[in-house]
């Protein structure tokens, strides 16, 4: 295949936002048959960028040619007659529906007036064996994971015939197997001669699959390279404008006490199956305690169980040696508990208020804040102020509402909240899950200088690499279990991989 | 009463009670699939009503046995351009559902009587001479038994309206309309990405349901209430949204919901006919169709799971 066609040449692109330039004279060429990654922080404007090419934004400025013809997208028509699709971020599934129904929405086979499904059927599993994409065209959209909803919307691209396939972050939502297969699928792709844009900020994974990558920051254009010859360290550095220390300096701290110690923990999920099983460990002080598993092996419900937002039917939870399992949220924050929660625009913030108001959601009934029930705006402005400078919070104002920050920002909003409060205990659920490398090298820092000055720090994440370059010990969980305990500099991704799926260090199945 | 006859009257007069029902919940039903809550089917019940009879009384001497069916068609019409006011509020203005609704529920009646005074000259209307009546379904009704105890001196409208569901549910089930129109109602982004007209579908929805409940509203005027005035839709159109709801948003499980309601309605109306009700003070008996509704709710509210945008605007980006 000749990979040098150019299917795709995006040439000074400029996009305008009343003055604020999102893009800035960009530059993109996709070869025919290829993997491209387009790199860049959050906000850099690959969102801007593609959107531009998909039809839903129109350019200020600048040229489109599609298999070397100069064309204007006006609408996601236009792009898609080109054989543009997008596989969006946040899937775009009705989840009542079956995966058939979903596929072939707004592109439905028809028989006179009824809707003919036997044939839209044949041709979906065609597509679907085609490509390697299993999925059940029965199954309602609600009863399958999210690497087969992913699936779902690559064939749903697919059947309306589509050749540039643009990705945009489409590893955010998937686990470490999940991903390895997604690889698959993706150069899968690229072989059956479709050209593929992958918008992303994972470094290894541009590694894995790209055959070269843009790279783009704030709004400017920074080049285009072949994967092979480039460096992590040099994309990283091109992209955030400075180098960035891939590996962390951890201090040696000798850890304290134990500021959490769980007992024979016993947690429930919604259905009332045991989610969390006889689960055992401490945090000591100045330490981090890594918490790895595949998504959905208890780690919600054990996390729950602990910040006193679930009921955890047996078992101890001490905090500095009071139990505090099954207490009021409050009673337990006010113990010397930070929380940073995985979901932050469901649990961290709330959208619709000020950036002020968000940072004092856990103190606003203290003083300085407040006197007799009634509110000092005044201190709480000063304290947003103080935060938004010592936490490096980009936002044009306090006011604005914690909703319209990007999603670095919502975390660092969260993080100033809970590390200001100067808890003992820090619980972090996926403090970094997807933002981009500058503003992870940011909390990451953040952490360790936490646990440097003493504080016990539990960490939950699904990302196998930033639970080996933070932790000090490293829990695996499957299914509620305890599978393994391990210190990171004695083991392997291959280990904790193995560990995840239940088998144990021995080779034993633990369940 | 033998026991034929007991059931005969046991299921014409549920059909009969149903009828108005059946036909608003289906209209509820097209609304709510489509994302538009639609609590405002009581108002569009009694803007139904009041046409349908005013309609009634002005023609039902030149016109003779069709005028009640006319009525209807005239309610409906009107139900449906009452319901473009909330479809505009809620799909174009991005008002919230409920305001909206609500605002049909405090504007249809007094303007009916409004209207009634204006014409009239009085607070309610005189009776109707030509309503539909009891009615025997031809061929149908000759079948021994079961013929007496369904089709024969049965109600029209009810039939009408069952025969309606099952098209109805066709319709939102097997095409690709049907498809489309749900879609919108359950993930309005995904369906607007796929070149489905999100607006188009949910108006579709608000102005089936205007037409439907219209249709209710005049079929409930012209063969049971018989006149117009304030206290003729009194509820009816919030145990057509009950049966909705009770029904899982589904034109069969909303039509036997209502048949359901119906069933309890008529008991007030024939329970002194029927052994062992007829002991029962009246005033429980009238109170029953209420309470089985809150009933009823209060137990399946939290288990049906409505269209996961159904009250969510949609807003198109620029």
């Amino acid at each position: 295949m000749n990979k040098q066609k150019n299917i795709i040449e995006m040439k000074h692109i400029v996009k305008d936002f009343d003055g604020f330039k999102a893009n800035d004279d960009l530059n993109l060429t996709l070869h025919q048959g290829e993997i491209l990654a387009l790199l860049g922080e959050n906000g850099a404007g690959k969102s801007t960028l593609m959107s531009i090419l998909s039809g839903l934004l129109a350019p200020t400025s600048g040229e489109i040619k599609v298999n070397g013809r100069q064309i204007a997208i006006v609408n996601p028509t236009v792009a898609k007659q080109l054989g543009i699709g997008m596989v969006h971020q946040h899937f775009m599934l009705a989840h009542s529906f079956t995966v058939l129904e979903n596929i072939i929405l707004g592109h439905e086979t028809t028989k006179g007036p009824l809707l003919d499904l036997k044939q839209a059927r044949e041709k979906v599993l065609a597509l679907s064996e085609h490509y390697h994409l299993a999925i059940d065209p029965n199954q309602k959209v609600a009863n399958i994971t999210v690497a087969q909803q992913q699936r779902v919307e690559i064939l749903k691209v697919l059947y309306r015939g589509a050749d540039i396939l643009i990705f945009d972050e489409p590893t955010a939502v998937l686990t470490p197997p999940e991903i390895k297969e997604f690889m698959h699928i993706l150069k899968n792709l690229a072989n059956e001669g479709k050209s593929i844009i992958l918008i992303t900020h994972k470094l290894e994974e541009i590694k894995k699959v790209a055959d070269r990558v843009t790279i783009i920051r704030a709004g400017k254009d920074v080049g285009s390279y072949a994967v092979k010859d480039i460096s992590n360290e040099k994309m990283a550095e091109l992209m955030v404008g400075h180098p960035v220390t891939m590996k962390l300096a951890k201090a040696a701290v000798e850890p304290g006490k134990a500021i959490l110690a769980v007992k024979d923990l016993v947690v429930k999920e919604n259905r009332g199956t045991l989610a969390v099983k006889h689960l055992s460990f401490n945090v000591h002080a100045g330490e981090i305690l890594g918490i790895a598993g595949i998504d959905g092996n208890g780690q919600d419900e054990l996390v729950e169980a602990i910040t006193g937002l679930r009921h955890s039917s047996s078992g101890e939870i001490l905090i500095k040696d009071q139990d505090l399992a099954n207490q009021a949220p409050r009673k337990i924050t006010e113990a010397g508990v930070a929380n940073i929660p995985a979901d932050r625009q469901k649990y961290g913030l709330i959208l619709q208020m000020s950036v002020a108001d968000n940072l004092i959601l856990q103190s606003y009934y203290q003083t300085p804040f407040s006197h007799h029930g009634i509110i000092n705006f005044h201190q709480i402005k000063q304290h947003a102020q103080k935060l938004v400078k010592k936490f490096d919070i980009l936002t044009p104002s306090i006011d604005l509402a914690g909703g319209e920050l990007s999603g670095g920002n919502q975390q660092k909003v969260i993080i100033a909240r809970e590390l200001q409060r100067n808890s003992d205990l820090i619980i972090a659920f996926q403090p970094t899950r997807g933002l981009d490398v500058g503003a992870i090298e940011t909390i990451h820092k953040q952490l360790l200088k936490e646990r440097e000055q003493g504080k016990a720090i539990l960490l939950v994440s699904y990302e196998l690499s930033e639970i080996m370059a933070l932790s000090d010990r490293i829990l695996v969980l499957h299914n509620g279990e305890k599978s393994g305990v391990v210190k990171p500099e004695e083991t392997t991704e291959t280990e904790l991989g193995l560990l995840m799926t239940g088998v144990k260090k021995e080779g034993k199945v633990v369940d | 009463m033998n026991l034929e006859s007991l059931l005969a009257l046991v299921v014409s007069s549920t059909l009969v009670y149903s009828a108005p029902l059946i036909l608003a919940a289906l209209g509820g039903v097209y609304s709510e699939n489509s994302g538009i809550v639609n609590i405002g089917l009581e108002g569009i019940m009694t803007v139904g009503a009041f046409t349908s009879i005013i309609f009634n009384l002005t023609f039902a001497s030149s016109l003779g046995i069709w005028t009640p069916w006319l009525g209807a068609l005239v309610g409906a019409i009107f139900g449906l351009v009452f319901s473009l006011l909330h479809a505009f509020a809620t799909i174009n203005l991005h008002a919230d559902h409920i305001i909206s609704g609500t605002v049909l529920n405090l504007l249809a009646p007094p303007l009916g009587v409004f209207l009634i005074k204006a014409i009239y000259e009085k607070g309610q209307t005189a009776n109707i001479t030509a309503n539909f009546g009891y009615a025997n379904i031809p061929g149908l009704a000759d079948i021994p038994v079961l013929g007496k105890i369904f089709f024969a001196n049965t109600s029209a409208p009810a039939w009408l309206a069952i025969i309606l569901t099952i098209a109805m549910w066709f319709i939102l089930y097997k095409t690709r309309l049907g498809l489309r129109l749900r879609s919108a109602g359950e993930n309005p982004q995904a369906a607007d990405t796929l070149g489905v007209n999100v607006y188009k579908m949910r108006y579709l929805g608000v102005l089936t349901s205007g037409f439907m409940a219209g249709l209710g509203g005049a079929v409930f005027a012209q063969s049971i209430s018989g006149n117009f005035s304030i206290s003729t839709i009194v509820g009816q159109g919030f145990m057509a949204l009950a049966a909705v709801i009770f029904g899982k948003w589904n034109p069969i499980g909303a039509m036997l919901s209502s048949l359901f309601f119906g069933f309890a309605q008529s008991l007030s109306i024939i329970g002194a006919q029927l052994p062992g009700l007829s002991k029962i003070p009246t005033v429980y008996m009238q109170i029953a169709p209420y309470v089985i509704t809150i009933i009823v709710l209060v137990l399946f509210l939290g288990k049906s799971v409505a269209p996961a945008a159904d009250g969510v605007n949609y807003i198109k980006a620029k």
